[in-house]
């Protein structure tokens, strides 16, 4: 079957797929998308998180045809998602910027040469990257908690990444990149 | 495989008339583990999140119509007064993903002896509101659960809604766990005091093939504060009388070892959970009967 639905801002189709299959692996795939990581497929580890509709979800749990003429945000859409959060509708974004999640850094270090989302940025800055494979799951599911709770306390980011397994860092530096992403979301107010 | 996609409510019960065999997919958080994991293959895969009724609740004079997809996140944070005990059941359900996509509709399908839903629904008093294209019925809760896995729904037919009554007293659910997130059930309590008929309900979660309710264990309390006037004279209730509850609740349970626990584990961790709750509960219920008294 064939499913159409916007990614990351824009609209895509996905053909041949089949009535079983997960948004994880259409996303995976079918579009090229493979940011959101497959570790489980049972909803235990979080790595796959997509917003759908705004909402967090594990999209290996999500079958392709539910999600026909819906909105999906992945890790590639984080920071325009969360650049057009900052400036509202006064920024508008162009098809460039929109097509933004294929312009990776030119070079080699992590970070540089593409831009980031502040909690991305803080990610890095704060040292919550290890072997990486939780990371983009972990950014979907803190940038959406950041949304909707600008001041988090440690248990409100122990909740919010409770769905979200890490094998690497202990979650402590996890911890520290959300504190500094709230801190600094804070200063730009 | 097919994909069924029914717009409306009408069209997803002629489509399950047509194909009884058709798989509903709500939030997808128990059908699409097995279909990844290649236990299930259903012929026909049907799409419930385009009927927006589903996703709806009504709050009317004695209960809760609860559309069978609304969300467990949306459970705790719209209906905590009316539904205090699935609200609390709801918070221990996996995690934020898991609760935004999963309801109490697929945890009634899935008819697990673990569903946190389960204990919560036989503790405040629940209906299973189904229908078919042949009618409506309300399946009591106490009978919608037929044994492992098994619920009384007949093969052509979708939960609507479960109707549940509004709490009227304090209510508390406790679960027994490795950890506070991403946990099955070793075994949940839920209990609530119902202060208008003088009686309190309980359930039980994974301590027996089904969820269950502790009727004995209920039958003995309501005589007992019945006969001390407890409910008038908000007096705390006697150790005796709450120790023999919680025997009768380990009594009730009817459960096997496994994985997550053993048999004896679950009696026992069924007796102390009835214990907390009845006494957190009735703590609660002496607060607010205190302080209407203090007003009058
Ligand atoms: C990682 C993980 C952790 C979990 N942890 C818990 C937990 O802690 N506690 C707990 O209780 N559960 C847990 N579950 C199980 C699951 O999330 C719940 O059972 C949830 O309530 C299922 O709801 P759903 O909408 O996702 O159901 P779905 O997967 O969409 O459906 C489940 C079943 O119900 C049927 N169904 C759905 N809607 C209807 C309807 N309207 N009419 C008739 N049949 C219907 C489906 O056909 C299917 O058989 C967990 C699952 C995962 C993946
Ligand atoms: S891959 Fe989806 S939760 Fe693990
Ligand atoms: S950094 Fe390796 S799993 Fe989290």
């Amino acid at each position: 079957m064939r499913v159409s639905f916007t990614v990351n801002g824009r609209p895509q189709e996905a053909d041949d797929v089949w009535e079983g299959e997960s948004l994880l692996y259409v996303l995976r795939e079918r579009l090229g998308l493979p940011g959101s990581k497959n570790a489980c497929e049972q909803g235990e580890c979080g790595s796959c998180t997509v917003r759908l509709d705004g909402v967090p979800v594990c999209s290996c749990l999500v079958a392709a045809g539910q999600v026909e003429g819906r909105e999906v945000v992945t890790v590639e859409g984080l920071a325009d998602y969360a650049k057009q959060r900052s400036c509202g509708d006064s920024c508008g974004t162009s098809l460039d910027e929109a097509k933004g999640w294929q312009a990776e850094g030119t070079d080699s270090q992590t970070g540089e040469g593409t831009e980031l989302s502040p909690i991305q940025q803080a990610f890095i800055d704060a040292g919550a990257v290890q072997c990486g494979f939780c990371t983009p799951g972990l950014l979907v599911a803190a940038d959406e908690m950041l949304e909707r709770n600008p001041n988090p306390t440690d248990a409100d980011i122990r909740e919010a990444l409770s769905g979200n397994l890490c094998r690497c860092t202990g979650y402590e530096k996890i911890m520290d990149a959300v504190r500094l992403a709230a801190a600094r979301q804070g200063e730009a107010v | 495989m097919d994909f069924l996609r029914p717009a409306s409510w009408e069209e997803a019960l002629a489509a399950k008339a047509e194909h009884p065999t058709a798989v509903p997919i709500a939030g997808g958080t128990d059908v699409m583990v097995e279909i990844n994991f290649d236990h299930r293959r259903p012929e026909y895969l049907m799409d419930l999140n385009r009927i927006g009724d589903l996703s709806e609740w009504e709050v009317g004079e004695d209960s809760v119509r609860l559309g069978a997809s609304v969300p467990y996140s949306q459970i705790m944070e719209s209906l905590r007064a009316e539904l205090p005990g699935l609200a609390l059941a709801s918070h221990t359900v996996a995690s934020p993903q898991i609760r935004n996509r999963g309801g109490v509709g697929g945890n009634l399908g899935t008819a697990s002896p673990a569903g946190d839903a389960h204990p919560a629904l036989l503790a405040a008093g629940a209906e299973v509101e189904a229908e078919s294209v042949r009618g409506t019925r309300l399946i009591p809760i106490d009978e919608f659960y037929q044994g492992v896995k098994r619920n009384a729904l007949a093969p052509d037919e979708l939960i609507r809604a479960v109707h549940i009554k509004k709490a009227d007293g304090p209510q508390q659910f406790s679960k027994v766990g490795t950890r506070n997130a991403m946990v099955i059930a070793v075994c949940a309590f839920g209990l609530a005091l119902h202060p208008q008929t003088r009686t309190v309900r309980t359930g039980i979660g994974s301590a027996a093939p089904t969820p269950i309710r502790a009727r004995a264990a209920e039958e003995f309390l309501n005589a007992a504060l019945e006969e001390g006037g407890f409910w008038d004279n908000g007096k705390i209730i006697t150790p005796s009388v709450a120790r023999q509850f919680a025997d009768l609740c380990s009594a009730a349970c009817n459960p096997i070892d496994d994985v997550r626990g053993t048999a004896s584990y679950r009696r026992h961790a069924v007796g102390v959970m009835a214990r907390r709750t009845l006494t957190w509960t009735w703590e609660s219920y002496r607060g607010t009967a205190a302080r209407t008294e203090g007003v009058a």
